[in-house]
């Protein structure tokens, strides 16, 4: 399979030459600090269309949606809105103009009520005061348009994933609406909310509205999408229409280069099983009845839809996820109930997919991040004082082998780039020997060259012997690093590849399917 | 920061961005105070008055190296003025009840008491650390009711009134008390000032403390037992607390229910001018103790310059402000710095 190079053109959708686009983003660029989150970005949104933003994590779609929804503003590059050139100053300025953005974090205040929610920031008034009949009024006339069962009254707090996402729904179509902005609506939604929810979206595209709709998902893009745009790194791939957008197409856009540049050969020896969870039911919910095992010498997949319960699997397998029934059998020992200190000190790692909120402490330094697990043993500590040249040395040493950049382990995690912040976290695993990892998303959010070193690293841990479990939304990665996968599906594994016998085919096919037990 | 390579084509703005970003607000703060005071009075430079500064902010230095745990771990205890007063009520009267009872035995009436005050003090940051560690109540709220519970308890021991007849020899020795012309004070706070070092330095404790602030839920990840080491925080933050209360009893020679009001305040402010993130995770203990003895400077200056004691907490209070304004500005900055 050929290469594809970054920024190539693909044909454009159907001519619809002479419309004036919704919206239309010129070589936006956006430079966080450490990081150029978008490059050099063009997109556009015609009226009546819905179009796909498509893209690995850290591709820079919900950057480049949230320049168009007014969060952020671009360090370079032009808007147009209805063909007159805009500067979008805020979330606010945006809705005026008509441009409503549902993101993944929700933008509600828990303890008020859905009415106060849905009128937040643009409450009508009478006299100064608030019109209460009209914020009542007109907030049941939004609900039963949309056809939300939304009670006005209730608090926030109290409702379900799904009905705080109607809300942030219903909070868009409360004014005129011309762009909707939609990331990833229907990960918490069940299948008649999904049903309603492009009920709506259609609804939306006859009245001449454009909808931006960001996912992962082949099946949603088929039926909602008329054309997709494909990110990667940051930079813009290729626009296509949705009708001749083949998934091996659009898979090989978003990845962007032959497979075997990126994921290094692995030999894997299968030997004896170190971990095993056993009937595993989490206490949450997440995990229902779930049995896998990881060999030493072997790289395990675990795949499946946000939500699916395989993070809350890792975590289980690490003792933060509590165990309602079941067992975790660590070589040989029964470690259901042990927590995370146990765990490390039996030789397993759990490396978390959110480095920011669960992986580094970021203000501190590379080594008193890489040490904080191994401080009370050599060669970090000592006599039950700290070893400060140990632990200099170590980290040192961990920070080279990983070939951190900059090289300098005193200076603080959040001055460092995503990927070397990354690396700061597996150097974590390797301060002691570790026979089993966790890694959930190891290469979340990091770029191409990181991404690979981090392949490389994994696949060095496998032939020294050690077992990996390797949770990833990422498909490639499941498809090219390991030996064995499981897929999961609400909660449930819905299937077990091994070999050849993991295709994307295969593995998708699990993806949205339930067990066919 | 950035390369070897810019540094050298860095305008002076920019390069004294880059010194306020390292070094922060404090000793710019300080240079101003020395050279504000020195021209309001001829006596503030002097040998004499520059122990007295060192000797009056011994007792804050201690109260705000406990605040610097709680702040690091993310917290703050705002107990420790009503810490010294129960400690200094308890301590008095089981001192002078003993030295009543064994007049002889002056050596052990001292222990006794002193021990039994440090007894006091650290219970109340033992309370604190169940309440924080344990049942997850917020700082604010636990540390400002056992603020209150330990004050009323100081107050109905005492019903108001200063307890007296301590044995001379406790304050001679440890209010008053000089070695080689350094007053006694000062040799306690150098002893908690090195044992501190160790323990933040040195020893996983202290290590703890920084990450619990910094990323609780990276700590837990990481096999740290949090709870424990919060509980500490709030238990040191006690004991160092009552160490200064008995000190300060000793200055007094009385036991007092009403004193350490001010402490909270001021031990929050030192720390805080001395650079402690009140997010928690960051803050030098040398800085601290800077910070404290830069609030005893401001106090002694104004003291010489006949600025009245009310007019004092005016300027305490701006300071603290400024100090947070100025740690913003520094945060931005860092942030802004970083490519």
């Amino acid at each position: 399979m050929a290469s594809v190079a970054i920024g190539e053109t693909a044909r454009p959708a159907a001519s619809t030459a002479g419309v004036v686009p919704l919206l239309k983003a010129e070589k936006l660029s956006k430079h966080f600090p450490g990081v150029t989150a978008l490059d050099k970005v063009d997109f556009d949104l015609r009226p009546g269309e819905v179009h796909v933003l498509f893209g690995e994590n850290g591709a820079g779609k919900s950057t480049l949606v949230q320049i168009l929804a007014g969060v952020h503003q671009p360090s370079a590059g032009n808007i147009e809105f209805r063909g007159r050139p805009v500067v979008l100053e805020s979330v606010h300025h945006a809705r005026i103009l008509g441009i409503s953005a549902v993101f993944q974090e929700f933008s509600l205040v828990p303890t008020l009520t859905v009415e106060e929610n849905l009128f937040l920031g643009a409450e009508p008034t009478r006299h100064g005061l608030l019109d209460q009949a009209q914020i009542r009024q007109r907030a049941r006339a939004v609900l039963d348009e949309l056809g939300f069962p939304l009670k006005r009254q209730r608090i926030v707090q109290y409702l379900s994933r799904a009905e705080q996402q109607m809300l942030e729904i219903a909070k868009a179509f409360r004014t005129d609406l011309s762009v909707l902005i939609l990331d990833e609506p229907t990960a918490s939604l069940t299948d008649r909310e999904v049903d309603r929810l492009f009920a709506l979206i259609d609804q939306t595209k006859r009245r001449g509205a454009g909808v931006i709709y960001i996912t992962h998902r082949m099946n949603e893009i088929r039926r909602v999408g008329d054309r997709i745009t494909v990110l990667r790194d940051g930079h813009y791939v290729a626009t296509l229409d949705v009708a001749e957008a083949s998934e091996e197409r659009l898979l090989q856009l978003m990845t962007g280069r032959v497979i075997s540049q990126v994921f290094p050969e692995i030999r894997y020896d299968p030997g004896a099983p170190l971990l095993e969870a056993r009937n595993l039911t989490s206490r949450s919910g997440s995990v229902l009845d779930v049995s896998i095992t990881v060999r030493a010498g072997e790289i395990v997949g675990l795949a499946g839809l946000v939500g699916c319960g395989k993070s809350e699997l890792g975590r289980a397998c690490f003792g933060i996820e509590p165990a309602a029934s079941g067992r975790i059998v660590f070589d040989g020992r029964d470690v259901t109930g042990a927590g995370p200190r146990a765990m490390l000190d039996q030789g397993v790692f759990y490396l978390p997919p959110d480095r920011r909120t669960e992986g580094l402490v970021m203000q501190r330094s590379v080594r008193e991040n890489v040490s904080l697990p191994w401080l009370a043993e050599p060669p970090f500590g000592r006599f039950g004082l700290l070893n400060r040249g140990g632990e200099r040395s170590k980290v040192r040493e961990l920070a080279r082998r990983l070939n951190l950049r900059p090289m300098n382990i005193e200076r603080e995690v959040e001055r460092f780039s995503g990927g070397s912040q990354q690396k700061v976290l597996l150097a974590k695993g390797l301060g002691r020997p570790i026979r089993l990892f966790v890694l959930d998303e190891p290469t979340v959010g990091v770029d191409v060259g990181t991404r690979v070193a981090i392949y490389e690293f994994i696949r060095d841990l496998c032939q020294a012997g050690a077992g990996v479990l390797l949770i990833s939304s990422d498909l490639p990665e499941i498809l090219h690093l390991t030996n064995r996968a499981y897929v999961m599906y609400r909660g449930r594994l819905s299937g077990e590849l091994e070999g050849e016998a993991i295709t994307q085919d295969s593995v998708l096919r699990y993806f949205f399917e339930a067990p066919t037990a | 920061m950035t390369g070897r390579g810019t540094v050298k084509r860095m305008s002076v703005a920019v390069r004294l961005q880059h010194a306020f970003v390292r070094i922060g607000v404090l000793p710019l703060l300080l240079i101003v105070a020395i050279i504000a005071f020195n021209a309001l009075s001829e006596h503030f430079l002097t040998k004499d008055n520059l122990l007295n500064v060192a000797r009056q902010s011994t007792y804050l230095a201690i109260v705000a190296m406990g605040q610097m745990l709680a702040l690091l771990t993310g917290g703050f205890d705002l107990s420790v003025g009503k810490n010294v007063a129960i400690t200094s009520v308890v301590g008095a009267m089981v001192m002078a009840n003993l030295a009543l009872a064994y007049p002889a035995a002056t050596g052990k009436a001292l222990a006794g008491g002193m021990l039994a005050g440090v007894a006091a003090g650290t219970l109340l940051g033992v309370v604190n650390g169940i309440g924080v560690a344990l049942f997850e109540v917020s700082p604010f709220i636990m540390t400002l009711g056992t603020a209150s519970i330990s004050f009323g308890i100081a107050l109905t021991l005492t019903s108001g009134v200063p307890v007296y007849g301590m044995p001379d020899a406790f304050g001679s020795i440890f209010g008053v008390g000089r070695l080689l012309n350094i007053p006694a004070p000062v040799y306690v706070t150098a002893a908690l000032v090195a044992i501190m070092y160790v323990v933040l330095v040195w020893t996983r404790m202290g290590r703890y403390f920084y990450a619990i602030g910094g990323n609780l839920k990276a700590s837990v990840l990481s096999g740290i037992s949090t709870r424990f080491y919060l509980f500490m925080a709030y238990v040191l933050c006690g004991l160092l607390s009552a160490i200064a209360g008995i000190m300060l009893t000793a200055r007094l020679e009385t036991g007092e229910a009403n004193i350490g009001a001010s402490l909270p305040l001021d031990s929050i402010a030192a720390c805080v001018i001395g650079g402690v993130s009140l997010r928690g995770g960051t803050g030098r203990l040398g800085n601290v103790v800077l910070g404290a003895i830069f609030i005893g400077l401001i106090q002694n200056g104004m003291d010489l310059a006949h600025i009245q004691s009310y007019l004092q907490e005016v300027v305490i209070g701006i300071l603290l402000i400024f100090a947070v304004i100025a740690d913003g500005l520094r945060q931005r900055l860092l942030l802004r710095l970083k490519d």
